[in-house]
């Protein structure tokens, strides 16, 4: 991909957004002097460890405090004893997405790392000894944890709101008029986000003020919600979260040791600083539940399908209702006459699953695009010729439009790229030259694209520079950089002219930094925030008799580089400076929201596409498995910043390589403890395990989706990829791998 | 963590003399102690810092050949040495597959020695473990043990030994100088390491208070130099314990084998040297069928200690591969990926 | 007990009374000294985001005891830079994009400052990938990383090269 500005894309992709800037924060990332939550050291902090539970079901019967509190430096233990109380009930959920917080209501546990005890200590080593001494004694009851002995139960939704079921014609007929109809099962573990910043909080309090430094994905809901548990107004919570060291979803919800500190913060009258150990984030912090999948594709002699069964039965805890809605996945990708997703909640006995980096699209597509890879094997097809002859010209089901899909040549420049012409249809037939096994195999990539409220505001100064606001979050994704280039372009300016504040609470809702989302919502708040200004200074200046543009109003003016033109003459033009000192100097404030136009939401099916091909090496005795190559190609709207993006595709296609290969959480069921609760053991991969990858930017016009034209590309680089590395495991071993991630021991045959 | 006594002294007769006290653990890097400590497994009450002791950061060659490997030298330093490599290019290989490079920059000969078991239920201090808390019993034999013993385990424990640089150890013949309260003494390195037996809490045969000053290599373990390997099965490609791995030493001599050697790592706990899979092989031609004779020899009394039977075939297949690399020669240069199968995969391209 | 130790930390010899024996030499610096660059992900040397240099080579801050270290010299992120001017790893890592959310970035690029010193990967990608396997990064931006390492390695050869001349 070429990062040329002088290319058709930069051309396409327009002024200032669409340029591949470096990122604007980078110099404070590469210096060290980015802040992070725990990187704060207020005056007279005190240190919050946690103590969490070694069971996973069961009650708290003691706990050493008078041990705890001797240790030197302890100030206080915080048990369900002597906890302060908060105004909400954290056993009631808060809108919008409110999760059950655990904090110490009482000495009933739930899941093991579940906190059963805060301590405070002047430093971090007495804090932690001081957890350590709490020696705490339970009531155990077995604790549920596997398919087999959890409560299964129809939920009301999944994932956050969709509805738990979609049917779409007669899913029995379409497998009984079926040539063949491929069935299998899969399963996905549980994996954690592990983001490499531990979830972390520093809390001070000035009398019902309240100041809080956390990474935090959703500033403006987190600081109502932290308003409604202590009782104070939502303004007097501020949250500063300028970087987060890593989200992925982790933490966009409130979570009980977080909220713990704080409340030891205001009992205490002192700042609190806690950041959770590594092993503490297997627990309270939210997870990807385990899912057990089947699926049953109806073929007709053609390849066609005839039906598309997917079913999940997704794994929640035993007091909330996160399931991953991994049947979804296959509602809107391929063509078929009959559709049904269906999904089964099982309540185990583990902290709560929340969303994780394409929560149900990431599991169900690994699932969907294994089976469909098997589809394509029964009916001796090629697996690309056999995803075309399905492609979905319009919503499968609905009927609907896409708003743009360019999927296809997703296929095709990822196919090319890869090399895939030529490739033998069955397994075990490729060598290279080391004698190791080589596969490829491919996935189709989707996710939706939602558009989120967010408000923002900018300011055109009188030296006709301009200041941006929104509370929006840059947890990797670009934010600091993507949104302050489309800032920059709606109100005619180089990026440099642009100050863009944001990451804290205080400033216009951004909305939140998920869903792959933020670009699109907070960014077209921004857009229209800019646009504001533009049509406020074009009033000024076009009535204004000592202005070049005077009279311009119907013919209308454009705004560029810091001047506005009038748009059907070049030469006449004035500086935004001009046009604010004329009119007495003074500053012009402008506001902008995200809003998508109802009618396109009714109208036409938005998502994001791509095809991921993948190459893999495999030890013909050994089995291990090395991604050789990977390359994607995403259509994903209008790019705003193709560096940026290309590393968003990068992270999300490495994503799909861990859960194919690496990641799972492994339990003990005797005890429901995670075993692996580590970065040793619990395997993300390394740099050594990413040879190769490659992003094609498939252009993509829209103009539908939103004013910016802007879809998200943050999650669906793991969607397609871990079946495209399964599938390329497959042929290059003969292996179906339907448990995720793929050891060593099913491939050594 | 506990608070403990913190001494630093100078020699290692005062060393020695320190450790003498109760609750005494040397420090070395502290790369595997300080992590134990942070998880509550280790709660030394006093730390003894060796790494200021005078001598044993050294690699000292004899005029016969031998090298004496201080206790404190460097995992990195030992590995990037040239001489050192050129000699015993197993052992360099086996220590460059081992951990990061930051933690070879800091882990010492010594302390790889005496790390402890990757174990799970070792590691969790609410777990049954014999090995940490004697007679407590070993959640691991009907817990999550894919990756655990196979070779020598007892109903007390199935832990397996984590090292790298210990399994070629074996193979050469290592002698590990120690210095107690009862003075100096050698260990065979085979010999160093223990079974779990009825006693896993006893993990090496040093006495209580001794220190290793070092690691001797005999000058006869060069002869082994132009055909050496490790080889290191792992579940990632790099930073990551073995799920099996195998050193292997072939001395070939007009196309038969005139001494051999071979020992494997992460299936025992300690690292495993097969003698007479070695004894097979002398005399013979280094042919796959050898190979695959010596792997049955060597892997004739594992049995699966639970959910881990595929390890046995594993660690057959990997001790075929690493004598059929040795027997190719020691590549010219130590290899991009440490002792991974991928060592030699070329056509990993790096697309920019 | 407290203990006396002296440090080189970026440049400058500092003595430091230490109350406590347990403190790690990354809990000093963050905690104490308020260098809090160097970051904490696992606390265990299983993710490399607090790789500092202690006498030159990179090493896990989080499983070095401070008082361990008595009289070595650390550098840390903070010392990289020489004034505005970006060590040239620093500015390989913004141009090749190697970190996305920053967390890992410190540790990563104390980490490629110790590779290109020990001088083991010469141009060859994949020893770079193998020798930077000890720092993860969650947000996957290990591409980058090897184009900034490689890239920052030839920009001190060449800088090397110029001073020479």
């Amino acid at each position: 991909m070429s990062l040329d500005p002088s290319s058709a894309q930069a051309t396409r992709y327009g002024s200032n957004a669409g340029q591949p800037l470096t990122r604007r924060d980078g110099l404070l990332k590469v210096t060290g002097r980015a802040t992070y939550a725990a990187d704060n050291h207020p005056e007279g902090m005190l240190y919050a460890v946690t103590a969490v539970s070694k069971i996973a079901r069961g009650r708290v019967t003691s706990l050493d405090v008078a041990a705890a509190k001797a240790y030197p430096g302890v100030v206080e233990v915080l048990t369900p004893q002597n906890r302060p109380p908060l105004a909400h009930d954290p056993d009631e959920k808060l809108p919008p997405f409110g999760f059950r917080i655990e904090v110490l209501q009482d000495e009933t546990v739930r899941y093991a790392n579940q906190p059963i005890a805060l301590v405070v200590a002047e430093t971090l080593e007495a804090a932690t000894e001081g957890a350590a001494l709490l020696n705490p004694q339970y009531e155990i009851r077995k604790p549920r944890t596997g398919l087999d002995d959890g409560m299964r139960f129809d939920p009301p939704a999944v994932g956050v709101g969709s509805p738990p079921r979609a049917e779409h014609g007669d899913i029995e007929a379409g497998l009984a008029a079926a040539a063949q109809v491929v069935e299998a099962d899969y399963e996905t573990p549980a994996q954690y986000h592990n983001a490499m910043e531990p979830h972390a909080v520093v809390a001070e309090w000035d009398g019902d003020r309240l100041m809080l430094d956390m990474p935090n994905q959703a500033l403006v809901i987190s600081s109502a919600s932290y308003a409604t548990y202590f009782g104070i107004r939502p303004e007097n919570v501020v949250i500063r979260s300028p970087f987060l060291g890593g989200g992925f979803g982790s933490k966009a919800i409130l979570n009980g040791p977080q909220m713990l500190a704080i409340m030891a913060a205001r009992m205490l009258k002192r700042p609190v600083k806690l950041a959770l150990s590594r092993s503490q984030m297997y627990g309270p912090v939210g997870h990807r539940g385990n899912t057990w999948q089947k699926l049953r594709i109806g073929l007709d002699r053609d390849g066609h399908l005839t039906a598309l069964h997917h079913k999940s039965i997704s794994a929640t805890s035993s007091f909330d209702d996160f399931l991953e809605p991994a049947a979804n996945a296959s509602t809107h990708l391929y063509a078929s006459p009959a559709l049904l997703s269906e999904h089964e909640g099982i309540r185990l006995d583990v902290g709560t699953p929340g969303p994780m980096r394409a929560p149900g699209e990431a599991s169900g597509s690994a699932a969907l695009e294994v089976a469909i890879d098997e589809a394509a094997e029964a009916c001796g097809m090629d697996p690309l010729d056999f995803r075309l002859k399905n492609y979905a010209e319009t919503e499968p089901g609905t009927g609907r439009p896409f708003s743009s899909k360019a999927l296809r040549e997703c296929y095709m420049e990822g196919a090319k790229r890869l090399g895939w012409a030529g490739r033998p249809l069955a397994a075990r037939q490729m060598r290279d030259e080391n004698g190791f096994l080589v596969g490829w195999g491919m996935g189709t990539a989707l996710f939706p694209c939602p558009q989120f409220a967010a408000e923002a505001r900018a300011t055109l100064r009188a030296d006709g520079s301009a200041l941006v606001e929104t509370a929006g979050v840059d947890m990797g994704q670009g934010a600091w950089t993507a949104l302050a280039q489309i800032a920059a372009e709606a109100l005619g300016l180089d990026p440099d002219q642009v100050e863009f504040r944001s990451g804290v609470s205080t400033l216009p809702d951004g909305g939140i930094a998920g869903g792959s989302g933020h670009t699109a919502s907070a960014g077209l708040a921004l857009h229209n925030a800019g646009k504001d200004i533009i049509k406020k200074l074009a009033e000024l200046a076009t009535k204004d008799s000592a202005s070049p543009l005077f009279g311009a109003g119907n013919v209308g003016v454009d705004a560029r580089g810091g001047r506005l033109y009038r748009r059907d003459d070049d030469s006449r033009s004035e500086s935004y400076a001009e046009i604010l000192a004329r009119a007495g100097g003074q500053e012009i404030i402008g506001s902008g929201q995200s809003t998508r136009e109802p009618d396109h939401s009714e109208t036409h099916a938005m998502f994001s596409h791509g095809a991921v091909f993948a190459e893999v090496k495999v030890d013909p005795d050994l089995g291990q498995v090395r991604v050789s190559r990977l390359v994607g190609a995403f259509a994903a709207g209008r790019i705003i910043n193709p560096r940026l993006v290309r590393s968003q595709y990068f992270g999300g296609m490495i994503w799909g390589a861990s859960f194919a290969l690496h990641e799972e959480a492994v339990i003990d069921h005797r005890t429901g403890r995670v075993m692996n609760a580590d970065l040793a053991e619990y395997h993300v991969p390394v740099n050594a395990d990413i040879p190769s990858l490659e992003a094609i930017l498939i252009p993509e016009d829209d103009p539908f989706v939103n004013a910016l034209g802007v879809k998200g590309v943050g999650e669906i680089g793991i969607t397609g990829t871990v079946g495209a590395i399964a599938n390329a495991v497959w042929h290059a071993t003969g292996v179906r791998a339907r448990k995720f991630p793929i050891r060593i021991e099913s491939l050594v045959i | 963590m506990n608070r403990f006594d913190y001494i630093c002294p100078t020699t290692v007769a005062e060393a020695v003399a320190g450790a003498a006290e109760t609750g005494s653990a040397y420090l070395a890097a502290g790369t595997n102690l300080v992590d134990l400590m942070k998880i509550g497994v280790a709660r030394p009450q006093r730390l003894i810092d060796v790494t200021k002791l005078p001598g044993l950061d050294a690699i000292e060659w004899s005029p016969d050949g031998s090298v004496r490997v201080g206790a404190m030298v460097r995992n990195a330093d030992l590995a990037y040495d040239l001489r050192f490599a050129e000699n015993f290019p197993a052992v360099a290989e086996a220590l460059l597959s081992g951990a990061s490079a930051q933690l070879r920059n800091a882990a010492t000969v010594g302390g790889n020695l005496m790390q402890r078991t990757r174990c799970a239920y070792f590691q969790d201090t609410a777990s049954a473990c014999n090995r940490r808390a004697p007679g407590s019993g070993c959640d691991a034999l009907e817990g999550d043990n894919r990756l655990h013993a196979v070779i020598g385990w007892s109903e007390h424990c199935i832990a397996t030994h984590p090292s790298d640089f210990c399994v070629p150890l074996a193979a050469l013949d290592a002698v590990v100088e120690v210095e107690g309260p009862q003075g100096r003494r050698d260990i065979p390195f085979e010999s160093f390491h223990r079974l779990p037996g009825d006693t896993p809490e006893i993990e090496t045969n040093l006495a209580p208070g001794e220190l290793i000053l070092g690691v001797r290599f005999p000058a006869e373990a060069a002869r082994f130099k132009a055909h050496s390997r490790y080889l290191k099965l792992r579940e990632r490609t790099s930073y990551a314990f073995a799920v099996v791995s195998a050193a292997a030493a072939l001395d070939l001599q007009e196309g038969s084998i005139r001494h051999a050697r071979l020992a494997v790592g992460a299936v025992a706990a300690k690292p495993w040297r097969i003698r007479e899979a070695e004894e097979g092989l002398i005399g013979g031609e280094p042919t796959t069928e050898a190979f695959a004779k010596a792997a049955e020899i060597a892997l004739a009394g594992a049995s699966p200690s639970g959910d881990n039977a595929f390890k046995i075939e594993l660690a057959r297949r990997i001790i075929v591969r690493a004598l059929a690399l040795a027997a190719e020669g020691t590549p010219r240069a130590m290899p991009a990926l440490p002792g991974s199968p991928f060592s030699s995969a070329s056509g990993v391209s790096h697309v920019a | 007990m407290t203990l006396s130790i002296s440090l080189t930390i970026n440049g400058q010899p500092k003595t430091i009374a230490l109350d406590d024996p347990r403190v790690t030499l990354l809990d000093l610096l963050r905690e104490r000294l308020y260098l809090t660059g160097t970051k904490k992900g696992c606390d265990r040397g299983q993710c490399g985001a607090c790789t500092v240099l202690v006498d030159g080579r990179r090493m896990n801050s989080c499983l070095s005891l401070a008082v361990s270290l008595n009289g070595t010299e650390v550098t840390t992120i903070e010392g990289l830079a020489e004034g505005d001017d970006l060590h040239p790893v620093q500015a390989a890592f913004i141009e090749c994009d190697g970190f996305q959310c920053g967390y890992c970035t410190p540790g990563q690029i104390m980490s490629a400052v110790g590779l290109i010193s020990e001088g083991h990967a010469g141009d060859d990608p994949e020893r770079v990938r193998e020798l930077m396997s000890g720092n993860l990064c969650r947000c996957g931006a290990y591409q980058g990383i090897t184009e900034a390492v490689l890239e920052a390695q030839r920009t001190l050869k060449e800088q090397k090269e110029r001073d020479a001349a």
